[in-house]
């Protein structure tokens, strides 16, 4: 049985499986959008891989985190946008 | 070239689509002249496109100051009316002081500036920290330059030529009495032409002492915030003033959109068109030491451009502040760009050696030329800049 861990995407707490990706729980928690462009388009990850830089989130208030990169921790604070 | 050489015809001619050469066009556009700008890549993408677009008013020298004054006036009219085309950002400059023996140059500098009705204000360790709490501690103050700004240079060309016929792409292999020869075999007849070629210049005006002085520009994430004024260590002088082959200077500029542009380097090195990697970390490690949080930003994108350094051989004048002038090596010159007619060719004007300070005095130098072109007086005292003083010392 794979272990649960609890993060929060904007304020809203989702549990996610051990192991997944920031970005996977922004998706998990309904979150479509992950940043805006400076002439505010919505971005979300393209790459997957660290590359494109269109998954940036915020992280515990570290800014322009790559959201493709890193993995869950339990009470991980994300935000979008 | 294929036995059908083109001849055209214009009243002005100006070589260099960058913002030299666009200020000089917009100034001349109002005196029904046929006006015809070449750039031999796209207009504003040279130097112009790759530099920061500080708008400083600088007291090296009093003919700098004078010129770097006026210009700053020029760019605040023009602001006022066009702010989001320029991409206007009045944060002023913030010089920081590491020491006592800075702090000393930031007396001697706001005497000088206030003298010459600058408005600036001397920062003690404490007021340097309410403007900008990110600074490294440890500081000794800062003299403030309260109506400094920051435009977008590329930008700001497209908005002086406008209504400006340009041609891009096209490379001028000559420039003789009053006429333009092109590499495609054509040829343009014109009474003024200008060399606003920038670090190209010499390519076309042999005998021009301007060489190119590469620099790298760093940008960062969106950081909105992170700081105010566009910071300027007062290292910096120093940096511009040794004739080292590499120096590197800690600069920061806030852009509009949350970024920062963080400089700044200097080095000697022609036309290499690679990244200087031991340059660039060295720039950003000095970066580091005034801002320690910006180790933890991202920086998206590196690049580099090549100021025109003036490389004249002439005594430098009496400095307005600090030592550098008693030590100066032979290359050290005057430090000015060289604006005015060019004695050795029939009808030709040079605007060049504006070294990293071209977005600020180009359109003060624009405003000399067309004075000196169109016969009416002279706005600031032209001496300075003409030309006519790299040719003293050979007599």
């Amino acid at each position: 049985m794979m272990k649960k861990i609890t993060v929060k995407v904007n304020d809203k707490s989702v549990v996610v499986p051990e192991g997944v990706t920031v970005a996977a729980a922004v998706y998990m928690a309904g979150e479509t959008a992950f940043r805006k462009s400076v002439s505010g388009q919505l971005r979300s990850p393209v790459c997957g891989m660290g590359i494109c830089y269109e998954c940036r989130v915020q992280i515990d208030n570290q800014p322009h985190q790559l959201a493709c990169r890193q993995l869950c921790r339990e009470g991980m604070e994300i935000r979008t946008l | 070239m294929l036995g059908h050489r083109v001849t055209e015809n214009y009243d002005v001619v100006i070589v260099g689509g960058g913002i030299v050469g666009a200020a000089c066009a917009a100034e001349l556009s109002g005196a029904r002249l046929r006006i015809l700008v070449i750039d031999a890549g796209r207009v504003g993408c040279g130097t112009t496109g790759a530099s920061m677009g500080h708008i400083v008013v600088m007291d090296d020298s009093e003919a700098l100051l004078n010129l770097t004054a006026f210009s700053r006036e020029l760019w605040l009219r023009l602001a006022k009316d066009s702010a989001s085309a320029c991409e206007y950002l009045p944060c002023g400059t913030l010089w920081v002081a590491a020491d006592a023996e800075e702090m000393d140059v930031v007396y001697q500098k706001a005497k000088n500036y206030e003298e010459h009705d600058i408005a600036v204000e001397v920062l003690d360790h404490k007021s340097l920290y309410q403007y900008e709490p990110n600074l490294a501690q440890g500081l000794a103050g800062g003299l403030r330059v309260v109506g400094d700004c920051v435009i977008y240079p590329p930008n700001c060309a497209a908005l002086l030529l406008q209504g400006i016929e340009v041609r891009e792409n096209c490379n001028v292999c000559q420039i003789s009495d009053n006429l333009v020869s092109l590499e495609n075999g054509s040829e343009i007849r014109a009474e003024f032409i200008v060399n606003a070629a920038g670090a190209a210049a010499p390519k076309l005006t042999a005998e021009l002492p301007v060489e190119p002085r590469k620099g790298h520009l760093v940008i960062t994430a969106r950081y909105p915030g992170f700081c105010q004024h566009q910071i300027v260590e007062l290292g910096y002088l120093k940096s511009v003033q040794k004739m080292e082959k590499e120096s590197v200077a800690f600069n920061i500029q806030p852009r509009p959109s949350g970024q920062y542009l963080i400089g700044s380097s200097r080095e000697f090195a022609g036309w290499d068109d690679s990244i200087n990697r031991n340059l660039v970390n060295r720039m950003l490690t000095r970066a580091c030491d005034y801002m320690p949080a910006l180790k933890e930003m991202f920086a998206i994108r590196t690049w580099f451009g090549y100021r025109p350094a003036p490389m004249l051989s002439c005594p430098p004048p009496r400095l307005a502040s600090g030592d550098a002038g008693a030590g100066e090596s032979k290359n050290g010159g005057d430090k000015l760009p060289i604006i005015g007619n060019w004695p050795k060719v029939k009808g030709l004007y040079i605007a060049a050696g504006h070294e990293g300070l071209g977005i600020t005095t180009s359109l003060g130098t624009a405003r000399l030329l067309a004075a000196e072109i169109l016969g009416q007086p002279p706005p600031i005292d032209p001496a300075p800049y003409r030309p006519s003083r790299l040719f003293r010392e050979n007599k």
